[in-house]
């Protein structure tokens, strides 16, 4: 058992820090910038290419995809150099981590040494089209269809929460291309241009008065069948590649306070006339939080032993976004009961803590529910039963459903 | 870096494992938790034979010198099965402070001994309902001579020898007791987990002998508590794991409305509860084992951190498991309730979850090592 880097991972470590030192300024304690979307996409499409020039980009996909073909071990010191800097890299992270993979897997050698590379150096921006309304958890249900026209499916039906929606170039579509067969036997995978006729885009409000994710509507929208992902009937599987790849890049990009802001807040605030840091009750909950982050870090370090031995990891990743996105949900609140009254108020949209408040709901939907997730470690990891269904032999179309 | 246990390291699990299911199944904890044993002596033979005594003492002083994550290793298996030996006492309490601060001539002496397993040793700190203070440490050294009483002493009862906390005219210092001295009574005492012994400690002016600098009292006993708080919670992850193992078995045997309960998601969701609070424990376990090992910096933080959720894990699954064994999990003869009680007692026996907790963010505040970890 050794914490430290062996030679080779501390002179990657060092090249890694060298070019982000040349190139990006480390976080500062008051991180909460007022940018648009738009100036954040700019920011962020400038970084992603600097760093495939650099190639610095999608580390650990393979070099003739854009990627630098490096250990998952160099991977995860380059995520950790990185986390240190002010650097925006949320646009990309559903394409490089989940449509990425799931293009590696699944599409052609030429389509991949088309597409990869461009959505490697941030040129074009993917996104997931996968829930609909009446598919969230129960993404298998999914209505769109896609019915055959010669070598081109045509595409009609609902997306929804489709985060990026509205910028993205391209997206990873499943569909329903039978519905008079079992639910998971019908589906069909495509990938897709989001310029095509055919798709109209409306943005969502969220509760935190930004809107990243979208209604897509699809109106005869026509895919050539060169863009299906899988055999037709198969887009189950292939959807499983993409949500098996969904969790870890969730759980990552979870941003907002974590200890050392809380300790600073209570360092900072009252309780009793006394700094709310002395407060007893202040104190447990900083234990309570800071157990949960550091059980989340070495668990990861523990995954990551196990890649970098050739192992498989183990389960033990699955716990990841269920702790995180609840401890910040709690922590933002907590935080802001700290500040007492002036908690309530928002004048600047500036406060971390409020910010999270308001956005950690998502997180602990987003990429698979708590209740989904704990379903997931109850069945793959400690092997329990699945739920009794009647959805899974009858075929789709008589389903009883919602509406 | 490399944060796994080595091929070595797992062999040893493996062997422990092998060993423990053979010496140590759950009717072995349950006797001496039914019986008037202290401990299972056949048992902790096995153990001595096996060499674990010897794990982490010098072969200069009859040792294996081993390191400490293999008594990590050793400790969670132990903790797995209930283990009913003095083996904490003696080796995460006794034979830690020895190899800490003894002298010379004191390591020479006593480490031998509990290398071999002819001696059994223990560490004597609380004096009853209250968390020892400076302020309230009553047991009292005047020329050489103890008096006082220390309960509960965890297996006071068979030790040979107590490393007591005690004051005088330094402060507070620790002094090594030999239990068969005249002016020394042990009582056993009743207990949340029987299958454990604790025992009273009564000194009438019994020889005592300087351990470690006089007046460091405290601060050796904190070093030693954060110790012994790692290999306890490699117990304790353990027991939690063993818990909710047997609830597994349980609810995937057990029928109600025509399907095993396993499969009604309250059952599901509740161990997966229990598994997370698991893997969080067991991953601040192995930092704190590296810690241990390489005497970092960091061992107090990581040791608290490993205390507190582990202790808390631990206590999670072993109710827990009571609760989906329904009314079987409430009987005597079901095993549930000796988890239930090793939970409370090993979230007890170094000091209280409240103590670790500041603890942790004491250390937290003042080490500033918060971002190196996050
Ligand atoms: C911020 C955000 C971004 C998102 N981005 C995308 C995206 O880019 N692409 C995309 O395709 N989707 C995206 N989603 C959609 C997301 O995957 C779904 O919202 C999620 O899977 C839940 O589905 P639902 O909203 O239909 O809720 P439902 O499935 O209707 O769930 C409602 C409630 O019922 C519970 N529930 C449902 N089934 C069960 C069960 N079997 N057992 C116990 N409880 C159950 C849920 O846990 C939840 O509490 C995003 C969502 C959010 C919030």
């Amino acid at each position: 058992m050794d914490f430290n880097d062996t030679p080779q991972e501390a002179a990657f470590r060092a090249q890694a820090r060298a070019f982000l030192d040349a190139n990006a300024s480390l976080k500062t304690e008051t991180m909460a910038v007022q940018e648009t979307e738009a100036e954040l996409l700019v920011r962020a499409k400038a970084w992603q290419k600097l760093k495939a020039e650099n190639n610095w980009a999608c580390l650990n996909w393979p070099k003739e995809y854009g990627g630098r073909a490096s250990t998952p071990m160099e991977r995860i010191i380059w995520d950790q150099e990185e986390g240190l800097f002010d650097v925006p890299t949320g646009p990309f992270a559903i394409g490089l981590g989940m449509c990425g993979p799931t293009m590696i897997a699944y599409a052609s050698e030429e389509q991949k040494r088309e597409h990869l590379p461009l959505m490697a150096s941030g040129e074009h921006i993917w996104c997931q089209l996968f829930s609909e309304p009446s598919a969230g958890s129960d993404l298998a249900n999914l209505r769109t269809r896609a019915e055959p026209d010669g070598d081109e499916w045509i595409i009609n039906g609902q997306k929804i929460w489709t985060s990026g929606g509205h910028y993205a170039d391209w997206g990873i579509l499943v569909t329903r291309s039978d519905p008079d067969v079992p639910k998971h036997k019908g589906l069909t995978f495509f990938f897709v241009n989001m310029h095509t006729p055919g798709i109209e885009i409306k943005p969502i409000k969220q509760i935190n008065g930004a809107a990243n994710f979208n209604e897509i509507y699809f109106t005869d929208a026509r895919i050539p069948d060169s863009q299906r992902l899988g055999e037709v009937g198969e887009g189950w599987a292939v959807s499983i590649t993409t949500l098996m790849n969904e969790r870890l890049a969730v759980g990552n990009i979870m941003r907002g306070p974590d200890i050392p802001e809380l300790i600073k807040l209570a360092e900072n605030t009252e309780i009793d006339g006394k700094p709310a840091i002395a407060n007893a009750a202040v104190r447990e909950k900083i234990a309570d939080w800071y157990c949960q982050s550091s059980g989340l870090n070495f668990t990861n370090y523990r995954t990551l032993s196990a890649l970098s031995r050739g192992g498989v990891p183990g389960p033990e990743n699955s716990i990841t976004k269920v702790v995180r996105a609840s401890k910040q949900q709690d922590l933002a609140s907590f935080g802001l009961d700290l500040m007492d009254m002036g908690g309530i108020l928002n004048e600047n949209m500036d406060d971390e803590f409020l910010h999270t408040y308001l956005s950690s709901p998502g997180s602990r939907i987003a990429g698979g529910t708590d209740e989904i997730l704990r379903n997931i470690i109850a069945e793959r990891v400690l092997g329990l039963p699945q739920d009794i269904r009647i959805d899974k032999t009858v075929a789709f179309n008589e389903v009883p459903n919602s509406s | 870096m490399n944060f796994e246990f080595s091929d070595d390291q797992n062999l040893l699990r493996d062997q422990a494992q092998g060993f423990l299911q053979r010496n140590c199944p759950i009717e072995a904890v349950r006797a001496v938790l039914e019986g008037d044993q202290a401990h299972d002596t056949k048992l902790w033979k096995g153990i001595v034979e096996m060499g674990w005594t010897a794990t982490t003492i010098p072969e200069n002083y009859g040792g294996i010198g081993l390191g400490h994550l293999e008594l990590c290793v050793l400790a969670e298996e132990l903790g797995r099965c209930l283990a009913p030996t003095p083996f904490s006492s003696s080796l995460y309490l006794a034979t830690e402070v020895l190899l800490m601060c003894a002298d010379d001539r004191q390591k020479q002496h006593w480490l031998p001994k509990l290398a071999e397993g002819v001696a059994i040793g223990t560490f004597a700190l609380a004096e009853g309902a209250k968390p020892p203070s400076k302020n309230n440490i009553e047991t009292r050294v005047q020329n050489g001579k103890i008096s006082g009483c220390k309960i509960p002493v965890p297996d006071g009862e068979v030790a040979d020898f107590a490393v007591v906390l005690a004051k005088d005219e330094a402060g507070h210092s620790l002094y090594l007791v030999e239990l068969k001295d005249q002016g020394v009574t042990r009582r056993t005492v009743k207990s949340v987990d029987p299958s454990r012994s604790y025992a009273e400690l009564s000194f009438a002016s019994s020889p005592a002998e300087p351990l470690g600098k006089l007046g460091d009292g405290f601060s050796i006993t904190d070093q030693l508590l954060n110790r012994a708080a790692i290999l306890f919670a490699f117990e304790q992850v353990g027991g939690a794991q063993a818990s909710l193992e047997m609830a597994r078995q349980y609810t995937l045997e057990r029928y109600a409305f025509g399907r095993p309960i396993a499969s009604f998601q309250a059952i599901k969701h509740k161990l997966a509860d229990m598994y997370i609070a698991l893997t969080l424990a067991h991953s601040n376990c192995y930092y704190g084992a590296w810690a241990l090992s390489n005497n970092a910096a960091e061992l107090p933080l990581a040791a608290a951190t490993a205390r507190v959720s582990a202790t808390e894990a631990f206590q999670l699954c072993a109710k827990e498991n009571i609760q989906s064994h329904g009314g079987m999990g409430f009987t005597w003869e079901f095993n549930c309730h000796l988890y239930y009680r090793r939970a409370k007692a090993t979230s007890l026996n170094l000091g209280s979850l409240n103590r670790w907790k500041e603890l942790l963010v004491s250390h937290l505040l003042d080490s500033n090592n918060v971002s190196k970890t996050l």
